[in-house]
């Protein structure tokens, strides 16, 4: 849990200087929410109260990552509070939800209070992200997008600080790189073909470097709890996972769809695992070593 | 040179410099000597030697009960004080002789005779196996000659002997590459002289570079005979593990390596081997490590078997302080043992005493699915499922998804963050599924 919290200091610190003390706000409200529910929960519970294996801790911090900065103050409170009562405790705790507790909470807040949740402000002026500008024809300057000089939510907006810590993550072996790579190469593969558009590079970049894709990749999809625990279970995780985010962003409604496909996936775990339990050793031929 | 391995497994700290660097030294036992019939796997021998008994130094006292059994031996000459159950390193009671020492060591007839076991037939060799009670030193304890006794000699490609030693702390096996070594080459010898058709190879880890230049000189004369470099990795030494990384065959748990047309012996075994056919010794003694931060002067002592346990502590100076944990072979798959009166058996690889006991203060908390346990299982199974099924009650789900396939190595229970005591419960769900199979033959 250290370990993924730090890699997210860069992208954090990001969006706290790009957004200003709004965006710091919102991190510290969803943090707070999400270690004090977890605490009272338990103890009204007569549970272990476990504030210090940091989970609550990083649940809050992906959810306000998955905000946009200037929301009003009971949003992320409520946000955190489904989060860590709804999809993490009453399932049982930690290792027992079968959701990413950060992202059922945004797709909570996503249809409950619409309006609130896709209101992007940067520097004062409210605009549209990125991809909702892609959906209308207009591109932004891709190194805009890269270094993070765009509207979104306040964990999204710089690919270079996320891939800072996804290769933290990376290095020090907290994740593998099944999940992330297959996904963002599978959803590639899918809007190349899909995408109406064909090869051009500035769109495919702009859609990989947008709509929190690689937050998810790498900082959601990864989430232990709740993605297959086999190798082949990750791999196929990962390519349903590119597939159903293209499928809803250039079929669907809204212009992203991240939070939805990695929810949606998170329901097929049991089946991936299910069927993807590896042979054991010496199963196989025996002659051959195969 | 590639180094040969194995996908998974684990490298724990491996504490061999506390007494790889010491030669062994052949002690003579003070107290009683305690031989329990049960030291391998199968049926316990069987007695043949009643309370009152004068018995000879290499005299069959225990004899083999049925076909995967073995004779025990007598250590020393002396009388037989009793024969009752007594505590072994288990922790559970068992049948034993007991025979005070005469300190004479007076030898049975024909013992240390120096023999030709090219003038032997395979026959010959195979039964002067079996009346000498071997059986794998390595820990497991299978009757050797079982082992060597194949459906069809023409069919065994491999004879491996197994020098991996990949268990932290134990330096015996090491200690015999280095003194003994001829005696590995002219053991092998011998039981490639039954397989006409196999390839004699050594492995070796390459954490054991000394031993392995030792071997390579003397195998360099033998056209049948080769040292396989291995990677350090635990558990390398296991039988299937070191097939595969050897010849690149797998076996699974119904399976014998002949099946894959091997055959394995542990170092010791091999030498014992010799120690039958060649000069006409049984198993009567064993290298033991007795090591461990607890341990004054950590060494390698070639003690009898029936030594009692206590012996061995004096052996090494005592305890310098108090130890929390005294486990009976390495840490991975050792025994703890609560009493140090227990006798030394066929198969005591080591004597590991520790002042600090780790693993009884790790708490364990949720599973998080982090997937370590996975990527640790050098049997490609899935700890964090079996453990799943074992907690819903499911043993059909645990013996669906490979569980019965676990050798209890303890990888996962040594990766995991959350200190969940995985082998622990497989050891127990493994039990529980073999004794229903049991009971289900027997209605």
């Amino acid at each position: 849990m250290a370990d993924v919290i730090i890699a997210l200091i860069p992208a954090s610190a990001w969006g706290v200087y790009t957004f200003g003390w709004s965006a710091f706000y919102t991190i510290m409200a969803c943090i707070l929410t999400s270690v004090g529910a977890e605490f009272l929960y338990q103890k009204l519970m007569k549970k272990k109260a476990t504030p210090y294996d940091l989970s609550a801790f990083l649940t809050g911090l992906l959810l306000a990552l998955n905000l946009p900065a200037g929301t009003p103050w009971w949003l992320p409170i409520i946000g955190s509070l489904f989060a860590i009562i709804v999809v993490k405790q009453v399932y049982g705790g930690l290792g027992q939800n079968f959701m990413n507790p950060a992202l059922g909470a945004r797709v909570f807040l996503l249809i409950s209070f619409a309006t609130q949740m896709s209101t992007f402000t940067l520097d004062g002026v409210t605009g549209a992200t990125p991809l909702a500008l892609l959906r209308e024809g207009t591109t932004t300057d891709l190194k805009d997008m890269f270094f993070g000089n765009i509207g979104g939510t306040i964990g999204e907006v710089s690919t270079l600080m996320l891939l800072i810590g996804a290769a933290y993550l990376l290095i020090k072996k907290v994740i593998s790189w099944r999940i992330p790579v297959m996904y963002l190469g599978s959803f590639a593969i899918f809007i190349v073909l899909f995408g109406g558009h064909g090869c051009d590079i500035n769109y495919l970049a702009a859609q990989l470097c947008g709509g929190g894709l690689m937050l998810g990749a790498f900082f959601m999809a990864t989430d232990y709890v709740t993605s297959p625990i086999t190798p082949m279970g990750q791999i196929i995780f990962g390519v349903v996972l590119g597939i159903l985010t293209g499928i809803f962003r250039v079929f669907g409604g809204s212009a992203e769809g991240v939070s939805y496909a990695i929810i949606f996936s998170n329901l097929l775990v049991p089946l991936i695992e299910k069927v993807t339990i590896p042979m054991a050793f010496g199963k196989g031929r025996v002659k051959d070593g195969k | 040179m590639r180094r040969a391995t194995f996908k998974g497994g684990i490298h724990p700290f491996d504490g061999k410099n506390l007494s790889k660097d010491k030669p062994m030294q052949v002690v003579l036992p003070k107290g009683d000597l305690v031989y329990p019939m049960a030291q391998h796997i199968g049926a316990p021998a069987k007695p043949v030697v009643a309370v009152g008994d004068q018995v000879l130094v290499g005299q069959v006292i225990g004899e083999a009960s049925s076909f995967i059994s073995a004779n025990v031996c007598s250590s020393v000459s002396g009388k037989v004080k009793a024969i009752e159950k007594r505590l072994t390193v288990s922790g559970a009671m068992a049948e034993c002789i007991v025979v005070e020492n005469d300190n004479e060591y007076t030898t049975v007839e024909g013992f240390g005779t120096k023999r030709d076991y090219k003038k032997m037939t395979k026959e010959e060799i195979r039964q002067t196996v079996k009346d000498a009670g071997i059986v794998g030193m390595g820990g497991a304890g299978f009757p050797t000659n079982v082992k060597i006794t194949p459906k069809n000699d023409n069919e065994i490609d491999f004879v491996i002997v197994n020098g991996a030693e990949c268990e932290p702390y134990l330096t015996s096996d090491y200690r015999l590459m280095l003194e003994q070594s001829q005696k590995i080459i002219d053991g092998l010898k011998i039981v490639l002289s039954l397989f006409k058709n196999a390839k004699g190879y050594i492995s070796i880890e390459d954490n054991k570079p000394e031993a392995i230049k030792a071997l390579q000189e003397l195998a360099a004369a033998e056209e049948r005979i080769e040292v396989k470099v291995l990677k350090t990795k635990y558990p390398q030494g296991s039988e299937r593990k070191i097939i595969y990384a050897t010849c690149g065959r797998k076996i699974n748990s119904k399976m014998l390596p002949s099946d894959a047309g091997c055959i394995v012996n542990n170092i010791a075994t091999i030498i014992a081997i010799y120690n039958a056919v060649s000069e006409s010794t049984p198993v009567i003694e064993r290298v033991v490590t007795v090591t461990g931060d607890a341990v004054a002067e950590p060494g390698n002592f070639v003690v009898r078997t029936g030594t009692n346990y206590r012996e061995l502590v004096d052996l090494a100076g005592g305890f310098v302080s108090e130890p929390e944990k005294i486990v009976c072979g390495g840490p991975m798959m050792g025994m703890a043992l609560y009493t140090l009166d227990v006798p030394v058996t066929k198969t005591s690889s080591a004597l590991l005493a520790m002042v600090k006991d780790p693993v009884a203060e790790a708490e364990t908390s949720a599973c998080i699915r982090c997937g370590r346990c996975v990527q640790a299982c050098p049997s490609g199974l899935v700890p964090q499922k079996m453990m799943q099924a074992i907690k819903h009650n499911d043993l059909d789900m645990f013996e669906k998804i490979h569980g019965m396939e676990c050798y209890e190595c303890g990888s996962c229970t040594y990766v995991c963050p959350a200190k969940v005591q995985l082998t622990q419960a497989f050891k127990l769900a493994r039990k529980t599924v073999m004794d229903n199979r049991r009971k289900a033959q027997n209605q």
